[in-house]
């Protein structure tokens, strides 16, 4: 697979380290009430679609940059790409 | 021997002789000639053994798709199995050699496996060798093992070299036929970037085998043109002996490259280089293979598809036999019977299942329309076929053909299904084609020349006008049109004779029919359940004919029976090629420490930490026995001072104004309140609560920390560092880099450790115990103003200190440490002596942090702060890992002194069984201790903590041993910690 690294231009998967579900960005607050339990599904609990995913690659042998690439799991179409670290100051910016 | 089969024509070199052997017989051939087409010059058609009944077989195609003459190639550690003769170019030396059969290959012995083949059909393995069921592994396996089977292996490491190459290009065309030259001249005058790909050695691909004409000029002559043509263009890369055996995602195609195989040995080449090609376009013109039709005893010597018969003849000057008889469904088929009769060849006759006017005539040849093949005689090649109408017919060759397949596999790499197309009665691919590929020629089902040519180039059209360029040539080659009416015909019934159609895997009809009577109905199951098209060919001349077969036995359609799935490769490649020069010491990169050449200078031995090669131990003369070594420098550096290299521990920079708060989020301990200049231990968990890593941080500025990670866990600890800084928490304002490499780090311990460093460390910097105390860390200088940095921390129990310099001042370092030690008679430690001390002294190391272990079990449970959140803090407190019975990491000893603990015991109560239930934990390491004299371990063990004193057995079943030990404060020496304080 190609990877469109958003600084770098397309780049081959081998440079990078897979790592999972773009939902990990989202890590829960330790101070709920719940937070075991949120931590639990935070931890183990995923969707695992026929389709587009969400999910995190690693530029280990390049910048070091956390991207979120968005694939289709049936075809590995590549439908977007974006540097994790904007995607989680959105998150932030957005609650 | 002579060339009794050589007719003076083809693309082979007859002006120069070449020498070969088979089975130890010395024939002559040509350059351009296959071991396959040189065999068959000199009248050679048995060439092995069939995989199961050991039937006699000979050559059956010309190309790559053979499934029958497989032979071994070259001898001693060169040795080659399973390589198809039908693409082995012939050079001058070249030694080849039957497969299966025991005894000559005329007279195997184990043809006997024949006569029982009754007992033998489908899924014998299954059914036959059921009882009893300890013969299998010992008896049933081996003798089927050794009776069934292809080639041998030398058993010797392969002495070629294997390379990896990557390929960018504008346009890959994958065959370099009628289709992908026209593709290939029309790209490549309009200034694309082209890869012309092709597995043969010769461009052309069927315009050799032909007698066809392109643009008024002979089709080899036109081929040979045309690459002469690309040749002299910048822009295209030409690729013999490539075959593109894979499509992968985004355009990526793997290739193989045959780069000396047709030559006597590789003089210092690579062997093959397997290539990586990234493409923005592909069009594959991979054309179209012949299939046979299905009849008894349609397996012997001298029955060869019928376009292959007539490449032969017309590519190599070889005719396969002397009286060559036609069984045909189509008219392409009658080519072979007009192309040899045009070169002298007596044509007997010539069969055509379909009931119509013959197409042409032939003279000589006896012509029957709507009639079959119904059996064949010849016990080691053809003699003699049977016709439906009862006569029987002389024949040395009789040439077979069912029709063309287009090869549609690299359209399927990506989950792509081929679609049945009623007027060729072949699968054509499917309308969803991988992104960017582009299909032309016979692979897309255009079975003319005329055809191929003009998909070819206007496939090429296509891509120049989406590359934004223009096309420099209007109208494709031309070619006459030709018949090419086909009658689908798979194969034909008969109640005697076995009628082949996986020839590779002795698949019969019988056998398909079988299965279906079973319940097997998915093609797939069909597939695995007889074996049917697997193997070195995949079935390449058999699947259409199978599923054909089976659709008859269901009812239903071709179309809705459906094929099995195509994956890649599309031909055998080599796991030597897939490894390249990744093997042996070359596995995977490694590193050296900067004082391995000192090291390897004093003898050390080395050992595999991680990425790196350290220093295990440095024995001396005299020295017998490494336990010996091992004490020695243990002892050493308890009474005066040792030094280790130990670089290799990961040095993670940690820099910015939340630097303090992030090492407070990432370690389970406190970190906001480590002092400058000062040193801590740090506790790394997971999110789900276990132990990832240990190490120390030190603060070496305000905003400036410097972590240390374990050997083998520096990658990944780097890794999650800038996970949690870029994807958890981006409002922090802090910065990571990989420093491991930048420093060279030594360990200096034992009692004399301070006087050492005093001589070498400038005189500017105190270092006493009041100055610079345990934990205490600082920038100095040392040997007169070289930068080093000075950690006061202690592995080994210890007063000790970790020296470090720019790594490019570490293999000076290790000689002025030594030279200064030279007073203290100072020694150089390994990993096993820092093993043993660091056992001796109770810290976890990698056996205890393997990923299982939670802070609780190695007794830092109280590190565990409830007032700050860290990585791995909420699910750390999660019931099950902090119940009252968990794991606590404790020392043993043995009660008797004299006895060995081993690694691995488990831990059972006195009295108790070795058994699962009675399981209470296990030893995870253990020692010699020079220091108390006796064997010592680490282990978790269940309430370790409360049970100080108690006996329990360490149970070693694997070993047959079984040692009382007592459970003992892990901390062996010194455990108030006064020698490291001192």
């Amino acid at each position: 697979m190609i990877i469109n690294h958003p600084l770098l231009g397309p780049r081959d998967a081998q440079e990078f380290t897979y790592f999972g579900d773009a939902s990990l960005i989202n890590r829960p607050d330790w101070q709920a009430e719940d937070a075991a339990e949120l931590f639990y599904e935070y931890l183990h609990v995923r969707d695992n679609p026929a389709g587009e995913h969400r999910e995190l690659w690693y530029h280990e042998h390049g910048d070091r940059s956390w991207l979120v690439v968005t694939r289709n799991t049936l075809t590995h179409e590549i439908s977007k790409v974006e540097i994790a670290r904007d995607v989680a100051l959105t998150r932030r910016h957005g609650q | 021997m002579t060339q009794i089969n050589r007719l003076p024509c083809g693309l082979v070199d007859q002006t120069t002789t070449l020498k070969f052997s088979f089975n130890g017989n010395i024939f002559e051939g040509h350059p351009g000639d296959t071991l396959a087409s040189a065999l068959l010059a000199n009248g050679q058609r048995l060439v092995g053994r069939s995989f199961k009944y050991h039937r006699p077989r000979g050559i059956f195609t010309a190309g790559s798709e053979e499934p029958n003459a497989l032979v071994e190639l070259r001898t001693g550690a060169s040795q080659e199995p399973n390589t198809r003769a039908t693409v082995t170019e012939l050079f001058d030396g070249l030694e080849a050699r039957s497969q299966n059969h025991r005894g000559s290959l005329a007279f195997d012995m184990m043809a006997v496996t024949d006569l029982l083949s009754p007992f033998l059909g489908a899924g014998f393995y299954y059914k036959t060798f059921m009882w009893p069921k300890s013969f299998w592994e010992k008896v049933y396996e081996p003798a089927i093992r050794s009776a069934a089977g292809l080639g041998s292996l030398s058993g010797e490491e392969d002495p070629d070299v294997y390379d990896k190459g990557f390929l960018h290009c504008d346009l890959l065309i994958i065959g370099a036929g009628p289709a992908g030259l026209a593709a290939a001249l029309n790209a490549g005058k309009a200034g694309l970037r082209v890869i012309l790909a092709d597995e043969d050695f010769r461009m052309g691909g069927r315009l050799n085998a032909e007698t066809l004409s392109v643009d008024g000029m002979p089709g080899t002559d036109w081929a040979a043109k045309a690459a002469g043509e690309l040749m002299n263009m910048s822009n295209v890369r030409m690729m013999t002996r490539t075959t593109v055996y894979g499509g992968y995602d985004h355009g990526i195609y793997g290739a193989l490259e045959r780069v000396t195989d047709h030559m006597p040995s590789s003089g210092g080449k690579p062997r093959q280089i397997l290539w990586r090609i990234y493409s923005k376009h592909a069009i594959l013109a991979a054309g179209a293979t012949e299939r046979p039709i299905a009849f008894a005893n349609n397996d012997r010597p001298g029955i060869m598809l019928a376009g292959a018969v007539r490449a032969y003849a017309n590519r190599w000057g070889v005719t396969p036999g002397q009286h060559v008889t036609l069984f045909t469904n189509n008219d392409d088929g009658w080519r072979t019977a007009s192309d040899l009769q045009a070169r002298g060849i007596n044509i007997a006759a010539i069969i055509d299942s379909r009931s119509c006017d013959a197409p042409a005539q032939i003279a000589g040849a006896e012509i029957f329309m709507g009639t079959h093949v119904i059996d064949t005689s010849g016990r080691l090649g053809i003699k003699s076929i049977k016709l439906s109408n009862r006569r029987i017919v002389a024949t040395d060759c009789l040439a077979v053909s069912g029709g063309w397949n287009p090869n549609v596999h690299l359209t399927c790499h990506q989950r792509g299904k081929p679609e049945w197309r009623d007027d060729i009665a072949a699968f054509v691919p499917g309308a969803a084609l991988p992104n960017a590929m582009h299909v032309a020629g016979a692979a897309c089902g255009s079975l003319t020349l005329a055809g191929a040519l003009t998909e070819g180039h206007r496939a090429a059209d296509l891509i120049i006008s989406l590359s934004g360029k223009a096309s420099h040539s209007e109208t494709p080659p031309r070619a006459e049109a030709e018949a090419a009416s086909i009658s689908a015909f798979w194969h034909v019934q008969s109640d005697t004779g076995r009628a082949w159609i996986d020839l590779q895997n002795d698949v019969t009809v019988k056998d398909i029919k079988l299965a279906h009577k079973e319940g097997y109905r998915s093609v797939e199951h069909l597939k695995r359940y007889t074996t049917l098209g697997m193997a070195t060919d995949q079935g390449k001349t058999a699947n259409v004919l199978a599923l054909a077969v089976m659709a008859e036995q269901t009812g239903q359609s071709i179309r809705e029976t459906g094929t099995t799935i195509f994956r890649p490769p599309y031909t055998p490649v080599a796991i030597g090629a897939f490894a390249g020069r990744a093997r042996g010491r070359d596995f995977r990169p490694f590193r050296l420490t900067p004082s391995h050449n000192w090291a390897a200078v004093q003898g050390a031995t080395f050992v595999e930490a991680g990425a790196w090669l350290r220093a295990q131990m440095f024995p001396r003369a005299g020295e017998s026995h490494w336990r010996q070594t091992v004490d020695r420098e243990v002892a050493q550096t308890r009474k005066s001072v040792g030094i280790c290299d130990v670089t290799t521990l990961g040095k993670i920079d940690i820099q910015g104004r939340d630097a303090a708060e992030f090492l407070n989020r990432v370690y389970a301990n406190g970190f906001a309140k480590l002092a400058v200049g000062k040193v801590r231990y740090g506790l790394m968990l997971r999110e789900d609560g276990f132990v990832m890593d240990d190490g120390t941080t030190a603060r070496l500025a305000e905003h400036h920390y410097l972590m240390t990670t374990t050997t083998a866990n520096a990658g990944l600890v780097f890794r999650h560092l800038e996970f949690c800084r870029q994807c958890l928490w981006p409002e922090l304002d802090v910065h990571l880099i990989s420093v491991t490499d930048g420093w060279a780090q030594f360990s200096v311990a034992g009692p004399n450790s301070r006087r050492l460093l005093q001589k070498i460390v400038d005189p500017t910097h105190n270092i006493s115990n009041a100055a610079f105390p345990y934990m205490a860390c600082g920038d100095v200088t040392i040997c007169g103003g070289t930068r080093a940095r000075l950690f006061r921390i202690s592995f080994s129990g210890e007063l000790a200190y970790e020296l470090a310099v720019p790594a490019r001042f570490g293999a000076a370092l290790i000689s002025v440490l030594m030279a200064a030690g030279d007073e203290f008679e100072a020694i150089a430690y390994g990993t096993e002596a820092l093993g043993a001390m660091r056992i001796e002294k109770g810290h976890p190391a990698g056996n205890e942090l393997n990923g299982q272990t939670t802070a609780l079990n190695l007794g830092f449970g109280a590190m565990l702060s409830d007032k700050k959140d860290c990585i791995g803090n909420t699910l750390s407190r999660r019931p099950a890992l902090v119940a009252p019975d968990a794991l606590r990491m404790m020392g043993f000893k043995p009660v008797d002194l004299s006895q060995s603990l081993a690694s691995g015991a488990h831990f059972v109560a006195s009295g108790k069984a070795a058994t699962t239930e009675n399981d209470e934990g296990w030893m995870t390491s253990v020692t010699f201790s020079p220091e108390l004299g006796h064997s010592i371990g680490l282990g978790f063990i269940k309430r370790g903590h409360e049970r100080i004193g108690e006996i329990v057995i360490a149970a070693d079943p694997l070993r047959g041993q079984s040692i009382a030990v007592e459970i003992v404060s892990p901390h062996f020496v010194d455990p108030e910690g006064v020698r490291l304080r001192g």
